[in-house]
């Protein structure tokens, strides 16, 4: 069963070949159940895989499939091959299984689009690209998925490339991501550098066994973190995400929350001995670039009132938390938060998708309110959703929330505090959108009537198809955290699962004194996500207090504005000089030696008579110079 | 035979610088001649006194290595004329009367 692991990327592979064929042939709505069946069975391989793995024991669990020699040249050899593992099986079930179901319910959302076709085209090649990069063997195969999930991403975010902000947008989330992908490259020259081999196999067996010096594995550690805040929205690199909400919903829920942007954490607990033996800085670094993103994304959030913007800067901010579990040698929870962040937030998305869907395409929370009562299920639904990223227990988001937090505790408890923080403005902010969209008074029918459009508006609940992947959604969001229970190490099921990738980088904390009293700690934690609610009960629900929204951050502590600035004007500047330097001094240089040999050969060549006599002259006056040259000069004869 | 030539037995001395007054005819026919024609059979002397020459070493030092030599020049020169005297007959018909200065179309 693990030599057919190939099968998990190919069906998505075949879809987005015979969508290219036979695409408009196909039309709406086949088209998008051909590739949701296609991601379907690429979801049924890799459960048969999953149980056969079972089955092994945690030795045998790792399997290299190794389709064909991809690049031989030299020393350097590199596979097109798959590693199966528990990692990339546990990645690649999320992804397939969270996928299919988003496919099936942009079958809903995306119905009567003129280019409904092409859309299951991008969006089977984009599941190919992300199992590609989940299931690579070497840094290149998952390069190779890296940028191809990159690419559906841009095509995908500006899909209505009519709109002038989504053909925006798109450019936008490219170019910020080509940074990181800059970083992975030299990541990967390092790694050959380094170890001759840029496969994780290689990489991190040297890394275990003592063979990778600490400054390498600094410098691997560090270029691949910034390849990992490129693609998983970290500060500096997050402005991206929240752009990337021109694009349609399913998007944003399957690319930019489920699984695209996991793909930076996915990475770095693929390494995870390079961060282990790397100095001890980088995984501090790590935590606190984790840890300020999600309170940096967590108070934007506060103050949003587009419905999709919410929930981007949530991921943003949830991101920030899984970084935050990687710096903290959580790589367990952070692949628990991952799994159960990617079922409550497609749910989220998903959910949003719908509401907008039924308002007619209106995404401002102010224009919205009381829609629990036309829209049933996805009210019920995203109040699930609500609950399980707030963290009130039993919900799946509190248990990996709090698995995170209870490493980080044992790191540093500055770091526990501000993530406590974020914990709590997560359970506001969810909670102010929640009472906006689904509560209060319907502010939609002023604002139609503001609109001066006609007839009858009545915002309407969605078609089952779309319904569907909702209900399931929502049923895992409850469900999710039984993955890992803190209570007793029987419950680990998730870290046992994953033990023997992540072994050696694991933090032990045992002993510490959040371990100790991690019952104190989940206590604390319901305390925080509750109080959040009751605030932002409080503010919206009750008005008893006037929101807190202030300008600056709705505009995102203005430091979109302050990039673009700063690359708008002194960076063109610097730009600027750099092209001059490289016109003027560089091909200046290159056009000198081109002049310079014109114009020595522009008098070099007047020897060149064309009179045969004339060289047949020279050669015997030189036989005879070289003749004197001999026997007068040098003596010989 | 006559007294005469029987006091002066022939050198290889003789022979050396009858090849070099050839080379010398050749090399100056090549220089001041402006028939192709002409000038090839110049140099076809000059191959000739040069076989000579090694010939002439050869019996003298008594090395059969001189002799091979002159195998493979003529060899290789009968190679050479094939393919010197083609491209004067191809220019010849092309351009009658064309004499070697007013070949100059390499002219740098």
């Amino acid at each position: 069963m693990l030599d057919l692991v190939w099968l998990i990327p190919a069906l998505p592979l075949l879809g987005f070949l015979v969508i290219v064929v036979l695409g408009r042939r196909l039309g709406d709505p086949k088209a998008g159940y051909l590739a949701t069946a296609m991601v379907g069975g690429s979801f049924a391989v890799t459960v048969a895989v999953f149980i056969d793995m079972l089955s092994k024991t945690a030795e045998e669990r790792a399997h290299v499939a190794t389709l064909f020699r991809w690049v031989p040249v030299g020393s350097l050899q590199i596979d097109l091959a798959f590693l199966a593992d528990p990692l990339s099986i546990t990645m690649c079930l999320f992804v397939t299984g969270i996928g299919a179901l988003i496919h099936l319910y942009a079958i809903g959302y995306m119905h009567g689009d003129p280019r409904f076709s092409k859309f299951f085209l991008y969006l089977n090649l984009f599941v190919f690209s992300m199992l590609m990069l989940v299931l690579g063997e070497n840094l290149l195969v998952t390069f190779l998925g890296w940028e191809g999930v990159g690419t559906c991403s841009y095509f995908l975010i500006s899909f209505w490339h009519e709109r002038d902000s989504a053909a925006t947008a798109g450019k936008k989330a490219f170019v910020t991501n080509r940074v990181g992908d800059w970083g992975f490259m030299i990541a990967m020259f390092l790694a050959f550098e380094a170890v001759g081999t840029i496969s994780y196999g290689g990489i991190n067996a040297a890394a275990e066994g003592g063979m990778l010096s600490q400054s390498a594995a600094t410098a691997i550690a560090m270029m691949l973190f910034v390849g990992a805040c490129g693609k998983s929205a970290q500060l500096p690199l997050y402005i991206w995400l929240p752009d990337a909400m021109e694009g349609p919903t399913p998007v944003s829920a399957l690319i930019h929350a489920a699984t695209m942007v996991t793909a930076g954490v996915f990475l770095m607990t693929r390494v995870n001995p390079v961060i282990a033996v790397a100095a001890d800085w980088v995984p501090t670094l790590i935590a606190i670039v984790g840890v300020t993103t999600a309170l940096f994304a967590a108070t934007i959030a506060v103050a949003q009132t587009d419905i999709k913007k919410v929930l981007a800067y949530s991921t943003v901010s949830q991101l920030g938390f899984m970084f935050l579990a990687v710096g903290s040698g959580a790589y367990v929870a952070a692949i628990f938060h991952m799994i159960t962040h990617a079922f409550f937030k497609a749910l989220l998305f998903l959910g949003s998708g719908s509401v907008i869907h039924g308002m007619h395409h209106e995404q401002d929370m102010r224009r919205m309110g009381a829609l629990r009562v036309l829209m049933p299920v996805t009210a019920i639904t995203f109040i699930i959703g609500w609950l399980a990223i707030a963290g009130v227990p039993p919900f799946a988001g509190f248990w990996s929330k709090d698995e995170i937090l209870l490493y980080a505790f044992a790191k540093s408890p500055i770091l526990y505090v501000v993530g406590m923080a974020t914990a709590l403005l997560t359970a506001y902010y969810m909670t102010r959108q929640v009472i906006m969209v689904f509560f209060g008074e319907a502010r939609w029918k002023d604002a139609h009537d503001e609109h001066g459009a006609h007839g009858d508006f009545q915002p309407h609940e969605s078609p089952k198809v779309m319904l569907l992947p909702l209900v399931v959604l929502a049923g895992l969001s409850i469900v999710g955290g039984a993955l890992q229970l803190p209570f007793s190490s029987d419950l680990h099921f998730l870290e046992k699962w994953l033990e023997p990738v992540i072994e050696f980088g694991e933090a032990d904390i045992s002993g510490t004194w959040a371990y100790n009293n991690k019952y104190v700690l989940l206590a604390v934690a319901v305390v925080v996500a509750l109080s959040g609610i009751a605030a932002s009960y409080a503010v919206y629900s009750k008005k008893k207090v006037r929101p807190i929204e202030p300008e600056i951050l709705a505009n995102a502590w203005y430091y979109d504005r302050g990039v673009s600035n700063f690359m708008g004007g002194p960076g063109r500047r610097g730009f600027g000089a750099v092209a001059w330097f490289d016109a003027t001094v560089i091909d200046g240089a290159v056009n000198g030696v081109g002049r310079l040999v014109r114009g020595s050969a522009g008098v070099a060549r007047k020897a060149q008579s064309g009179y045969v006599r004339q060289y047949a002259s020279a050669i015997g006056v030189g036989v005879v110079l070289l003749l004197v040259w001999f026997v007068v000069i040098r003596g010989i004869l | 035979m006559s007294p005469v030539f029987a006091a002066v037995e022939p050198t290889t001395t003789w022979y050396l610088v009858l090849a070099a007054v050839l080379f010398t005819i050749g090399t100056v026919g090549v220089m001041v001649r402006r028939n192709p024609l002409v000038m090839f059979m110049c140099i076809e002397l000059m191959l000739n006194a040069v076989n000579l020459s090694f010939v002439s070493l050869a019996r003298q030092l008594g090395d059969i290595g001189g002799q091979t030599t002159v195998l493979f020049v003529m060899v290789v020169a009968a190679a050479e004329v094939v393919v010197g005297l083609g491209i004067v007959v191809a220019v010849m018909r092309r351009r009658p009367n064309a004499t070697a200065d007013d070949l100059v179309e390499l002219k740098g």
